[in-house]
């Protein structure tokens, strides 16, 4: 495949990791975040961390939408499935994040509920002309990458006057996520949603201490290797700001795990030189200003929510998006009254720790335990992008020492 | 987070839809976000959607960089 | 008394003339469905197996219409062999994919299952449970399938049941197959035998028929064809015990969580680890591709016409020869090897240089965004 297979050619793979390694400073610890899901999964899964030098770690930021959704928001789905007997569609990703009850929406599709996957929102859309008597509502979460596509969907719903089609927005922005990262030990700006209350869960796992508020700590990070996809789309000005105001160096990344090592490298090179630049990897696909037809698409349909709950980081103000007025016809949360109930991790669970970067899946006593992909309990362990699941997957055979394999298996 | 992937456009439809192609196989898509893409273009491909074109030339600079033969000498600090 | 329209009562004996034999209409397939009726037991559903089932699997056995079927086994000079049954339960949707249908895939799924126990195999019985309503013209098309591949395997359906249930109760059609055959003496192939220093096998390209199932859904439907692999595997496991005696430790089919599953569960119940070269590993572009475009991987896809063959590693090349030189074999590939591990991990050396667990499916493997 074309402009895929080349980036991830494993003897250049060495090459970088040479240069890396031959670039470090050795008694400096590197302390890098990978801001995106993606590229969380990247390095798990073709074990970039083994190619890079003991001395640059590696830290799995937030940006992965299912990680950082609330149970709330979930729970909200699971509502307009069961009580509103509507046709929920929603992208595969969600369908296991447990939310309250120790339900999730495929445990609420086993109970009656018309909850059907689909792989685009167009295909939501489609629902709803196919289904006339029913109404279709689109779960929509994603960062701004998975955004235009949503927008584009609320633009000809309200071109074809369709009646039974709404969206409950769930989107996310990115660079309120990585001021969250930045801002470290400051609490959580801004009020907490209108109507929420911290509900004590009915769940007994669930019930527990709000986890976040006013507690958070970030890991010192010097560096970030920025989102691929979501710049795509917003473009690489956006991160100036945060180069500069908080003295971090930011290199763009592309998804391949080519990409991620020359990233390194220049985050290794920006930090030895004393730099703190916005540095773009993907040029191939990225550009300063980034796509300027998706981005009026978005503003066309979407305005920035006063304050919106982040799971792991809190609320944050200006952080999320909701439809605006001229569209407000194709809102969920209006056209059904949904009223937002904000529900607290279970005590035990470190996503919100593990998201922020200042704890280690290994870190959570839950993990590998009580919590795995078949049984999980926080969404890092649903998605298959978070820390937790990623580590799980792929790399939790380095926490045990391994007996030697026998002669004939060593390559 | 966001699974994207290149691939070929072949064909313009109408109603801002496209087939791409993708080792060997053929998808329709939406190229609503990025009309300005041409049969022979690379778009890359998220949910259904072209969300960026593709720059050939970049592409083959990147390339390049990881393959630079001289390691840049490190500057070793006190 | 009442009165039996299709078997009136015989004329009183001083009226003339013969009673006229009653007329039964045939089925219509083009246009008939399934009724209530058909499961009933009654004439109805004898009309179904005579004009439906029974031309399609037609044997001697089946065609005795018996309740069961009494079955000769064949012996082997060595000694008595041992039974072996296996049975599985088919509830594919669609049921119609490119490359094959219910009706072949149950029949090659019970087959290999026999099959992956060393055993030759030698009759099925198939049970269907209909949904109220499912075209005629359908079921005679699995049916037919099922005959052909059932022909084509020299495995009878000898003996089967028909139930229906109400319309919405069913997912068209379910069909369950058990296999029974005979594995010769001293013959042991089992997932238990595995051992550290044997060697990994797989006998084609993986991720195949998950991929082509999957693509038929309307939101990931390709406009590239990509069909299932759906195979009986006999003849190939015939050739490579004959090229390998005596050092074919495991068989098993990758079917529902792929190679990856598979090998896990093997490891888990041998006690060992595992360690494969990924570059190793067949898989054809477009399935890759397909499995790019909606963030599967394909060692987690099901396959239906391939196996894993795990082997003492003095027959390795022997073996490996044997599958190649097979249609279905033609694309068998040496993936890794059996380790010491006590945790029994499957580990991969990945073709970027790295090293990853290759871990159970958790859950459904769904397509997904990030």
């Amino acid at each position: 495949m074309k402009y895929i297979d080349e980036f991830r050619d494993g003897a250049l793979a060495k090459h970088i990791a040479e240069r890396i390694a031959a670039e470090v400073k050795p008694d400096h610890h590197y302390r890098f975040m990978e801001f995106c899901g993606g590229h969380t999964h990247a390095i798990s899964r073709y074990g970039v961390l083994e190619l890079l030098p003991p001395n640059v770690r590696m830290i799995h930021g937030p940006g992965c939408p299912v990680c950082v959704l609330p149970i709330g928001r979930v729970d909200l789905a699971i509502e307009l499935a069961l009580q509103h007997d509507v046709i929920l569609c929603t992208y595969g990703d969600t369908l296991r994040v447990p939310a309250s009850g120790g339900l999730s929406l495929t445990k609420a599709k086993a109970r009656g509920g018309d909850i059907r996957m689909v792989y685009s929102a167009g295909d939501a859309l489609q629902m709803a002309r196919d289904n006339p008597e029913k109404q279709v509502v689109f779960f929509a979460i994603g960062f701004e990458t998975t955004t235009p596509p949503t927008a584009l969907v609320i633009r000809d719903a309200a071109r074809e006057g369709l009646k039974n089609f709404s969206v409950m927005c769930s989107h996310v922005l990115t660079p309120p996520a990585i001021r969250a990262i930045l801002d470290g030990g400051r609490p959580s700006a801004g009020p907490p949603p209108a109507g929420s209350a911290p509900s004590g869960g009915s769940d007994p796992c669930e019930a527990g201490e709000r986890g976040g508020h006013g507690s958070h700590e970030t890991a010192e990070i010097e560096g970030f290797v920025g989102p691929a996809h979501v710049s795509v789309v917003i473009g690489s000005d956006p991160y100036a700001k945060f180069a500069q105001e908080y003295q971090k160096p930011v290199v763009i990344a592309g998804f391949e795990p080519l990409d991620v090592l020359q990233a390194i490298l220049m985050l290794v090179r920006q930090v030895n030189e004393g730099r703190a630049e916005v540095e773009n990897e993907f040029t191939r696909a990225v550009t300063p200003h980034g796509n300027l037809n998706a981005q009026a698409v978005m503003d066309d349909v979407f305005e920035l929510r006063e304050a919106f709950e982040w799971r792991g980081l809190g609320t944050m103000p200006h952080s999320a998006l909701q439809i605006r007025e001229k569209y407000r016809e194709y809102d969920a949360e209006a056209r059904f009254n949904l009223g937002y109930r904000s529900v607290p991790d279970n005590k035990a669970c470190e996503c919100g720790a593990i998201l922020r970067g200042v704890k280690e899946p290994r870190d959570c006593k839950i993990f590998g335990t009580v919590c795995t992909p078949e049984n999980p309990i926080g969404s890092c362990m649903v998605s298959s992008e978070g820390a937790c699941a990623a580590h799980y997957t792929y790399g939790r055979f380095r926490d045990i020492p391994v007996v030697a394999a026998t002669e004939g298996a060593e390559a | 987070m966001c699974l994207a992937i290149p691939a070929l456009l072949v064909e313009k439809r109408a109603h801002d839809q496209a087939l791409v192609e993708l080792g060997g196989i053929r998808k329709p898509i939406s190229i609503a976000l990025v009309p300005e893409a041409n049969v022979g273009d690379y778009v890359i491909v998220h949910v259904g959607h072209a969300i960026g074109l593709l720059d050939p030339e970049e592409a083959q600079k990147t390339l390049a960089l990881f393959a630079e033969m001289q390691s840049r000498t490190a500057e070793v600090q006190p | 008394m009442r009165v039996d329209h299709d078997n009136p009562p015989p004329n009183p004996p001083n009226q003339a003339s013969a009673v006229k034999k009653t007329y039964t209409r045939p089925l219509d397939i083009r246009h008939g469905r399934i009724d209530m009726g058909h499961g009933a037991g009654g004439k109805a559903a004898a009309q179904l197996i005579e004009e439906l089932f029974l031309p399609a699997l037609d044997n001697p056995f089946l065609r005795q219409g018996d309740d069961g079927a009494a079955l000769p086994l064949p012996v082997f000079p060595e000694g008595p062999g041992q039974l072996v049954m296996a049975t599985d339960g088919h509830v594919v949707s669609p049921i119609f994919f490119p490359g094959g249908d219910l009706g072949c895939l149950a029949v090659h799924g019970t087959v290999n299952d026999v099959v992956m126990m060393g055993a030759k195999p030698l009759y099925l019985s198939a049970s269907f449970i209909i949904e109220e309503g499912y075209p005629l013209v359908d079921l005679q098309r699995i049916v037919q399938s099922m005959g052909v591949a059932a022909r084509e395997a020299g495995v009878p359906v000898v003996t089967g049941d028909t139930k229906v249930v109400e319309q919405g109760k069913g997912d068209g059609v379910f069909i369950s197959t058990t296999g029974v055959g005979l594995l010769p003496p001293g013959v042991s192939v089992s997932g238990r035998n595995a051992r550290p220093g044997d060697v990994i096998l797989v006998s084609g390209t993986i991720g195949d028929h998950g991929v082509a199932v999957l693509s038929q859904r309307e939101s990931l439907a390709f406009e590239t064809t990509i069909e299932s692999d759906t195979a009986a595997l006999h003849t190939l496991v015939a050739d490579l015990m004959a090229a390998a005696p005596g050092a074919v430790r495991v068989l098993r089919d990758p079917t529902r969580g792929g190679l990856a599953t598979t090998l896990n569960e093997i490891a888990r119940q041998s006690g060992v680890g595992m360690r494969l070269q990924e570059a190793a590993i067949p898989v054809k572009p477009q399935v890759d591709a397909a499995c790019e475009l909606l963030g599967l991987d394909p060692l987690y896809v099901a396959n239906e016409g391939k196996l894993i063959a795990i082997v003492a590693p003095e027959a390795a090349e022997a073996a490996l020869a044997a599958l190649r030189a097979h249609p279905l074999g033609a694309g068998a590939a040496r993936i890794g090897e059996v380790t010491t591990d006590p945790h029994h991990f499957v580990q991969m050396d990945t073709r970027f240089g790295g090293r990853r667990v290759v871990d159970w499916l958790s859950g459904e493997q769904l397509p997904r965004i990030c």
